[in-house]
């Protein structure tokens, strides 16, 4: 099986140098680009190639591209964007790209600045991931000093800024907009759309704004082809995808699978299965703004499609496994915790909402609950409902809290009527 | 005071940027590197600086959680209570931290030495549960892994 | 105009605009918050949720924000639909999670948008129940009472002050449910627009700390349309009146003047209405510097008939800050040759001038909108935030035109507030700003020129120049300079509707010209530039068009006439020039009448003075820079013998001309000046006269809801008093009268059922139209005369040199405190600084003068004392006198003098 993003990563190991990164074949697309391409020419690929975001929307990255104005027109400067801020709980794919193959990324995002004819790129990083900083940074020096960036990249006459840019902190900063915001140093509220960044982004000019997930397949895209990258996908979506698993299993962690990987085999072969006395019960499968999953659903392939088939997402595709000895209500909880602290504060229906939710949520959890807190409980899912919230942070903190009183409802029932968690010791 | 080597690092930090704006996370980071936090005279300090009003500053300070606008101690501990951390039984683990530091969340040792703080999923689930402190991440938590780690600080301290 | 449907009705609407204003202007009731007719969508509250439905086949469709959706051919929209009524009970209900529900104790109950949208929302019932954050509260200012606690996180505060205003000291902190509006610590809001958040908050948070000190409820205010009195932009008002006292002014709208908003100083200058030096009863002086007593009324007549019968002469002082009737009364008393202005002769030149240049100029005067949509500025020699505040409001947001225009083409709509900021970044302009000093627009000028006024006199006539007016260039400019000059030139030549704003404030007729010439030049080039000046007072225009003398001109007559009797109309001449000169006029006090409604160092002086009405208990027409005549309807009745100086003066018309003169009402009066002086003909048309009625009824100054008023004097008498009867205009004093929409110049209130705030106004947008097509706007009184006959003005003065042992003075303005009304005001007044005298620090170095040391300047055989201040935008050689404040005597500026600094003893 091919594992083209994971082929230099060795857990535990220094990620591969300039050299090495070059001795795999790295910087090999980049030439074939720069040399033989043009931008239009490593868009038409990465179109054809059907790559879909790994940031959680799964937009199409080539559609997005297209956007983008193009020729001597176009306002600039233009931006590309490393979307390097994973926070979204339980996702951790991001940081083991950036350490274990930094060099990956910075191609990746050479490739796909050059595409839209991007003259800035910046890298915004999560401020936790010091050893994913530290190590971007060598590597993007060690790229200057290579001159795959900087001045007239490889004698082509493109030219490519590169800064890294580390976050002050707010799960706000990973959504789109919210980073634009973010990077011009205000307040990491959400834009408007439309105007789509791509027209007027960062600073007001045009930008692109790509996972590192993402951005990390361009480079073998560029070199091995549309073909076979989709062919790399074991279901309707093309390529691999970084999969991953925390909870009660026993082996936590992260595999490049081909896209539309059961999550059977993924929690079974892969994560080992669940830890001896525990049981599987449900399971939330692409980071924490994603709804719950059951047993029933395990034959689902992980894709964007199958799993919105079965009424989740497949977002950031690693899951957080649910056991029987961890309570539902209590799960719930803690993710919605989570979001309320982490809405920024400018649409009512996030920002007075979820406070509230989690408040009502810690109430059910240690017996103060009443039967019409569960009817708050819908109202609250229903006021942040996609569309009626001003970005996607609220609709995402709805989906645990639906699925969960769809699937999980007589727990809900229990701590009301025991007026206690039957979890926790009486 | 803002060194001259701070205030030399803020200017070229808005040199980056197309506008002064921009620094302004970027300054607040330099500026509380040394000293911690910032407090209302460094807020001053670094607006003079940016040749902006503190207010301005603040409404950005007071937005981010990693700019502390109030003293911490010398090491800081990010607690992960997100939700793969809680599963794997974080609550106990900061029960210990604080009964050992005899403080809760959002407070400071007495010695000055430690503050306790949550923060959001440290994308370290596959260890979890998980907790930095300043710039180390540590995974795989047991009590007795979270003693012997506070040892060693304590004792790096003397 | 598009089809749009609604609920299945077709409705006609303009393409474009976003579909929560198309619903308001319609007339549906749809509830939103982040909106503002000003400051438009961000899309923020999720208030203004509607259903859109793809086609008439679409039975499902989707929640959108009405105020973030464009309306377009066939857009198909549902208000009633259940899912979104559903939605908007839900937003209410989470706006008021941590609310306090204080609204007993709220000033802002009972005018509330909060209060309106949860009654029109069906929110009755209260389901959460932890417990409620709570937020500290800042104390800032005079002006504005902060309770954060009351706040639904709409964001308009922030994006008033910030955005629109400018103002850089308030902010919104924190994050999630614990978002903070306010500033960074309690202190002083410092932006001249900060009493709009009162009106622009839809809800609590922020109050006006004036009304608090005497608060009424808002249905018990008894109100009526209104004037600004203290500049000369002639914003419109709704002042609020209570057991005969004034209580506070809000903004009436007039899409031409003030639109939505005011500045601080319209806003809380009102309270001199109420102060201890209002005048209340005629008064008698028995003997020379003795106070003088209440005489009573017809005792003062006579003896003010018997004290002016043997004069030959009566010379009459008018008052640019009293009605066009009054001025005109009193030239009526005392005849054309021996009526003056009440202003210096310095001053009756520079009024002079401009309104000439203005009847010289192409177009008409630009009014605040279009200043607003002026896609070029020019702002010469003018401090317009202190002396003009709103025109510097209109100029800041014309730096926005240009690049909006720029937007279109990336399909922004034009009221997409956050994308148009984004996509222009810092971006604003083109903005000139060439002043003696730095001023407060200078954040947004794209160029910044500081000089003296003769510098200024020459950069103005560069810039005429470079735009081919045949005149000389100005010889010796700097290479930067010069290329400023061709810049402005180019960007105003270029420009599809070019501005330029001058006015009075630096004291020089040649500036005046000069900005003409630059109007003028780009006139001949087939451009419509605007041509604007900002004058000293409410009614300087207006008086300028009346015309008469100097007050200098008649001290000399008083000097040598020595039987002649003065009688001086609302107007403290102390203030106009220095002392020394009023000697003549002061020396025969026994030969002085005043009418006004202030005491001050001129009535101290006359003989008799008899109390007239102040803005608020009159009716009357002021003039604005623009030349546009207003209307102001009273408000209140005057206390005791309080009445208009022009009844005043009616009674001591000599018998005959009584009869004359038919003045028995307001009507009268109007129609008496119309035929008199014909070029004020247009007054007639700026209000309906005291005989109309809709349907049947007048308009009532008191609420629907008006409580008590029956029993409002039972305290004093059982019985129920009437109302007092208004002769002079279509208003009544009472809550018996027409209740509805009326055009606005006319309208007490601005009200609609169900929306009792200041929003109700977006509710008219549609009805405002055709309202303001029978509307009684304001009339311009300016006629244009062909330019062709005037020449260009050729004159150019030296370039400014520093002088060894002089400094050259000049006037900078306060908009706290340099007016002569607002600064009786005590919120006002803790905002007036001391006054002082500004230096270059260099200059202040050489001269030994710390910040705050005293200074002496002897300026026309006065010594003056100052505090010293420093100022880096002065030249070097030049020093600012902060002119009007209290203290500062007045002063012909600029000239050169001597400064000393004072040792103390
Ligand atoms: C609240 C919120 C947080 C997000 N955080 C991240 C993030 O940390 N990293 C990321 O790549 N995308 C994040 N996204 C998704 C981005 O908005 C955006 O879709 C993504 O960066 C696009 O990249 P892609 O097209 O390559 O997937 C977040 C979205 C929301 C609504
Ligand atoms: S303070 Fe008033 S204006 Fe500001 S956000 Fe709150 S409710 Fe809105
Ligand atoms: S008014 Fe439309 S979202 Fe606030």
């Amino acid at each position: 099986m091919e594992a083209p993003l994971t082929r230099n990563i060795r857990p535990n190991e220094m990620p591969p140098d300039l050299k090495a990164y070059e001795k795999s074949g790295g910087y090999q697309a980049l030439r074939k680009a720069l040399g033989t391409m043009t931008p239009m020419e490593v868009q038409k690929e990465v179109v054809d190639s059907q790559l879909r975001g790994r940031g959680g929307a799964g937009f199409l990255t080539g559609l997005k591209w297209s956007f983008v104005p193009m020729g001597t027109e176009s306002r600039r400067p233009k931006y590309l964007i490393v979307n390097a801020d994973e926070m979204e709980p339980g996702t951790f794919k991001d940081r083991l790209l950036i350490e274990g193959d930094p060099h990956q990324l910075i191609e990746g995002l050479i490739l796909s600045a050059y595409a839209i004819q991007a003259e800035i790129a910046y890298i915004f990083l999560r401020w936790a991931y010091k050893t994913a900083g530290r190590r971007l940074q060598t590597a993007i020096e060690e790229a200057q000093a290579a001159n795959y960036l900087g001045r007239n990249i490889l004698g082509s006459g493109y030219c490519l800024d590169v800064s890294l840019h580390t976050s002050a902190g707010r799960y706000m900063c990973g959504e789109e907009t919210g980073l634009l915001n973010a990077l011009e140093g205000r307040r990491a509220v959400p834009r408007a759309k439309p105007p789509y960044p791509q027209v007027c982004g960062l600073w007001g000019k045009p930008t692109v704004v790509n996972n590192v997930e993402t951005l990390c397949n361009v480079p073998h895209i560029v070199e091995r082809g549309a073909t076979w990258f989709q062919r790399l996908g074991a279901g309707k979506d093309s390529g691999t995808k970084l999969f991953g698993a925390s909870g009660r299993v026993k082996r936590p962690g992260l595999w490049e699978l081909p896209m539309g990987t059961p999550i059977r085999d993924i929690l079974e072969e892969y994560a080992g299965g669940m830890q001896n006395g525990y049981r599987f019960r449900g399971l939330i499968p692409g980071g924490a703004s994603t709804d719950f999953l059951l047993e029933t659903h395990l034959d689902t392939k992980m894709d964007f499609e199958a799993v919105t088939a079965v009424g989740s997402r497949l977002g950031t595709g690693t899951m957080i496994i649910l056991d029987n000895r961890t309570c539902p209500v209590g799960m719930v909880a803690n993710l919605l915790t989570f979001f309320a602290r982490e809405s920024c504060g400018w649409c009512t229906p996030c920002r007075d909402n979820l406070p509230w939710a989690a408040q009502t949520l810690a109430a059910i959890e240690t017996g103060r609950g009443t039967d019409e807190d569960l009817e708050i409980l819908a109202f609250q899912c229903r006021m942040m409902a996609p569309g009626r919230t001003f970005c996607a942070l609220a609709p995402g903190a709805a989906e645990p809290l639906q699925s969960a009183l769809k699937y999980f409802r007589e727990d809900f029932q229990r701590h009301i009527d025991q007026r206690r968690c039957p979890w926790r010791q009486p | 005071m803002l060194t001259t080597e701070e205030q030399r690092e803020i200017a070229e930090e808005v040199g980056r940027y197309p506008n002064t704006m921009a620094a302004i996370p970027e300054a607040l980071k330099i500026a509380q590197r040394a000293r911690g936090w910032v407090s209302d005279e460094t807020l001053r300090e670094v607006a003079e600086v940016l040749g902006m009003l503190p207010a301005e500053l603040d409404a950005i300070a007071t937005f981010y959680n990693l700019i502390f606008r109030r003293p911490v101690g010398k090491h800081v501990i990010f607690v992960c209570d997100s939700v793969s951390c809680w599963i794997m039984g974080y609550e106990d683990l900061l029960r210990h931290l604080q009964v050992k530091l005899g403080i809760t969340m959002g407070e400071t040792t007495r010695d000055g030495l430690f503050t306790l703080l949550p923060i959001a999923c440290l994308g370290a689930c596959d260890i979890a549960p998980a907790m930095m402190i300043d710039e180390t991440l540590y995974g795989h938590l047991t009590a007795e892994k979270i003693d012997s780690i506070l040892a060693a600080l304590i004792h790096e301290t003397d | 105009m598009t089809t749009i449907y609604i609920d299945n009705r077709p409705y006609e609407v303009a393409e474009g605009q976003n579909l929560l204003r198309a619903c308001l202007s319609l007339g549906f009731n749809l509830p939103y918050f982040c909106w503002h007719p000003a400051m438009h969508s961000v899309g923020a509250c999720r208030q203004c949720a509607v259903k859109q439905f793809k086609d008439e086949n679409d039975t499902k469709g989707r929640i959108v924000m009405a105020c973030m959706t464009p309306a377009s051919e066939g857009t198909r929209i549902s208000i009633d639909d259940p899912e979104a009524k559903a939605f908007r009970a839900g937003v209410i209900e989470l706006l008021m999670v941590n609310h306090p529900h204080d609204c007993p104790v709220c000033d802002e109950g009972g005018e509330c948008h909060l209060q309106d949208m949860t009654l029109m929302t069906g929110h009755t019932y209260r389901r959460y129940r932890f417990a409620k954050r709570t937020h500290r509260n800042q104390d800032l200012g005079p002006f504005v009472t902060h309770e954060m606690n009351r706040c639904i996180a709409c964001y308009r505060c922030v994006r008033f002050y910030r955005d629109y205003a400018g103002g850089r000291d308030f902010d919104v902190f924190q994050w999630h449910n614990n978002v903070y509006f306010g500033r960074q610590s309690d202190g002083v809001l410092e932006n001249e627009f900060s009493g709009n958040l009162v009106e622009v908050c839809p809800t609590g948070v922020f109050t006006d700390k004036t009304l608090a000190r005497h608060y009424a409820r808002k249905w018990d205010l008894q109100t009526a349309p209104s004037i600004c009195v203290h500049c000369s932009v002639g914003c419109n008002t709704i002042p609020g009146e209570r057991y005969g006292k004034l209580r506070r002014i809000r903004n009436r709208y007039n899409r031409e003047v003030n639109g939505y908003f005011l500045c601080d100083r319209g806003r809380y200058g009102y309270e001199f209405v109420n102060g201890p030096q209002r005048i209340r009863r005629a008064m008698f002086c028995y003997q020379p510097e003795t106070a003088a007593e209440p005489f009573g009324r017809l005792a003062a007549i006579e003896r003010a008939r018997v004290l002016l019968e043997p004069c030959q002469h009566v010379l009459g002082i008018g008052s640019p800050r009293a009605s066009l009737e009054a001025n005109f009364a009193l030239w009526t008393l005392v005849g054309p040759d021996n009526f003056y202005r009440g202003v210096s002769a310095k001053e009756c030149r520079l009024t002079d001038t401009a309104i000439d240049m203005m009847r010289s100029s192409d177009m008409p005067a630009p009014s605040l909108h279009d200043v607003e949509r002026s896609d070029a500025v020019l702002v010469l020699g003018e401090d317009l935030t202190n002396t003009a505040p709103m025109l510097a409001l209109a100029v800041r947001h014309s730096t926005l035109q240009r690049e909006i225009d720029l937007t279109e083409k990336l399909h922004i709509h034009w009221w997409d507030d956050a994308a148009i900021r984004v996509a222009l970044q810092q971006r604003r302009g083109p903005l000139f700003v060439a002043t003696p000093a730095e001023t407060k627009l200078d954040d947004v000028a794209t160029h910044i020129y500081h000089g003296v006024p003769d510098d200024l006199v020459r950069f103005a006539q560069a810039i005429a120049e470079a735009l081919t007016a045949p005149i000389r260039r100005p010889e010796g400019m700097s290479p930067d300079l010069t290329a400023l000059v061709e810049k402005v030139a180019e960007t105003l030549y270029l420009a599809q509707r070019p501005v330029i704003v001058s006015g009075v404030g630096c004291g020089s007729e040649e500036l005046i010209r000069a900005a003409a010439n630059i109007a003028k030049a780009l006139g001949s080039a087939g451009r419509r530039p605007g041509l604007a000046f900002a004058f000293p007072e409410c009614n300087s225009v207006g008086l300028g068009l009346l015309g008469g003398g100097s007050l200098e001109e008649a001290c000399r007559v008083a000097t040598t006439d020595r039987a002649a009797a003065v009688v001086v109309l609302e107007n403290n001449l102390f203030r106009r020039v220095p002392e020394p000169q009023l000697r003549s006029l002061v020396d025969r006090s026994r030969h002085l009448i005043a009418i006004d409604h202030e005491e001050n160092e001129t009535t101290d002086f006359a003989e008799i003075v008899f109390p007239s009405a102040s803005f608020a208990e009159s009716d009357g027409t002021l003039v604005n820079y623009e030349g546009r005549a207003q209307r102001f309807f009273r408000v209140l009745v005057g206390a005791e013998e309080t009445q208009e100086s022009w009844r005043w003066i009616w009674e001591l018309l000599p018998k005959e001309q009584q009869a004359a003169h038919a003045w028995e009402s307001f009507d009268g009066i109007q129609a008496d000046l119309a035929q008199t002086m014909p070029a004020f003909a247009p007054i007639l048309q700026t209000s309906p006269r005291a005989v109309v009625r809709i349907v049947g009824q007048k308009i009532a100054r008191q609420h629907a809801r008006f409580s008590g008023r029956t029993a409002i004097h039972t305290d004093q008498d059982v019985r129920e008093t009437p109302p007092p009867v208004d002769r002079d205009s279509p208003l009544t004093f009472s809550m018996e009268g027409y209740q509805r929409m009326v055009p606005l110049s006319i309208a007490p209130r601005q009200w609609a059922p169900g929306w009792n705030s200041p929003q109700a106004l977006p509710r008219f947008q549609e009805e405002l139209r055709s309202l303001q097509e029978l509307d009684y706007r304001g009339q311009t009184l300016i006629a244009r005369l062909p330019s062709e006959e005037s020449g260009y003005f050729a004159s150019l003065p030296p370039a400014f040199e520093r002088r060894p042992d002089e400094w050259l003075l000049i006037s900078l303005y306060h908009i706290f405190g340099a007016e002569e009304l607002s600064v009786l005001a005590p919120a006002i007044a803790q905002l007036t600084p001391p006054p002082y005298l500004a230096l270059h620090p260099d200059d202040a170095d050489e001269l030994g003068l710390d910040q705050d040391d005293e200074v002496e300047v002897k300026i026309g055989g006065q010594t003056l004392r100052l505090a010293s201040r420093w100022n880096l935008s002065l030249a070097r050689g030049v020093a600012g006198i902060s002119v009007g404040l209290p203290g500062v005597p007045p002063l012909e500026l600029p000239v050169w003098a001597g400064l000393k600094r004072v040792v103390s003893a």
